[in-house]
């Protein structure tokens, strides 16, 4: 790892990882300050792309103390290309399958567990698109805990019209590996409160452990600072719940 | 949220890219996160060769509305233009 020592002594670099089917893809690592033993954070990006944003968010996570790694899902689709071009080749050959993701989300999972600074204790998180596919990975995947950010069509299925190549991933939940915290905006149309209410219904059917919270005056995205739908007290508030679930389930 | 929706449609003409001219074969058209516009959300038209990689696209993010009126001025332009007996 090439490494770059930022303000909070994180470390972090790009590093290879074996992906679905073999493939090697890059990702995105932040190493906490310190040697100690940590646990490990997969960071789902939205799809935007593998951007500036997401690796803040990543380095968020080793500021506190875990190891985040950020595969870059759309390398496939455009090798060595900046970001925002390699998101729109994704986004042109029609999106990032949802057998793909498991298989890079898993191949990232088995490079933090690899370390030797690793507890064995591996979390998922998503945001937008990625809260979805956060919730997909955590249903296919032997993980600890899961967050997924306002993910839509995890429960409904896209509007009619909407050709899609993705759908709701809820017929899954029985085999949800671990718990799972969702953090959403009460304001937020997909998905809307009445569509998370039922997968908390869906859930609680189950059997699973889960929290849901809905933040008022909050829409979609309201993690992202770099859009104007940041909103201040639900991204600190669900911060806080974030820390408080990774916390509780990624201990040693 | 991430709308996923794309229409794609194939054209033919060129763009300048960061590399200079290149023909263009595909245009991506969808409403989403931009990545650059201050906004929640923009009409995105991403203008690709993908024969000639990802870096070969002419990329705009516009508000609703600016794309609507420019839907308007590639008619109102291409009107004049049968008018006259040029298209």
């Amino acid at each position: 790892m090439s490494g770059e020592t930022i303000g909070d002594e994180a470390t972090t670099g790009t590093v290879r990882i074996t992906g679905h089917q073999g493939d090697e893809i890059p990702a995105y690592l932040a190493h906490p300050p310190g040697h100690g033993p940590s646990a490990g954070v997969v960071v789902i990006h939205h799809m935007p792309g593998y951007d500036e944003a997401t690796k803040e968010i990543t380095r968020t996570f080793a500021a506190n103390g875990y190891t985040a790694i950020m595969p870059n899902l759309h390398w496939r689709d455009a090798p060595g290309a900046s970001p925002d071009d390699a998101a729109a080749a994704a986004r042109a050959a029609g999106g990032v399958p949802d057998e793909r993701l498991v298989g890079d989300v898993d191949g990232a999972a088995r490079y933090l567990r690899s370390l030797g600074s690793a507890t064995g204790k591996v979390g998922v998180i998503g945001y937008c698109s990625g809260g979805r596919q956060a919730f997909l990975a955590a249903c296919r995947l032997p993980l600890d805990a899961a967050v997924d950010c306002y993910g839509a069509f995890v429960m409904d299925a896209p509007p009619d019209g909407m050709p899609l190549k993705v759908g709701p991933v809820v017929g899954l939940a029985g085999d949800l590996s671990c718990p799972l915290l969702g953090l959403f905006g009460a304001e937020d149309g997909h998905p809307s409160p009445a569509e998370t209410a039922r997968l908390e219904q869906e859930l609680a059917r189950l059997g699973k452990t889960f929290e849901f919270h809905t933040f008022p005056g909050a829409g979609h995205a309201f993690f992202a600072v770099d859009r104007p739908s940041y909103r201040p007290q639900a991204a600190a508030d669900g911060w806080q719940r974030i820390w408080e679930w990774f916390g509780r389930y990624l201990a040693a | 949220m991430c709308t996923y929706h794309t229409e794609r449609v194939e054209v033919a003409g060129s763009g300048k890219g960061p590399d200079g001219w290149f023909p263009v074969r595909l245009a991506c058209v969808y409403f989403d996160h931009p990545q650059h516009t201050p906004a929640d959300h923009t009409l995105n038209i991403d203008f690709l060769n993908p024969g000639q990689g990802p870096s070969a696209r002419v990329a705009v993010e516009l508000g609703a509305e600016s794309a609507l009126a420019l839907a308007d001025a590639i008619h109102a332009a291409l009107g004049a233009a049968n008018r006259k007996g040029l298209s």
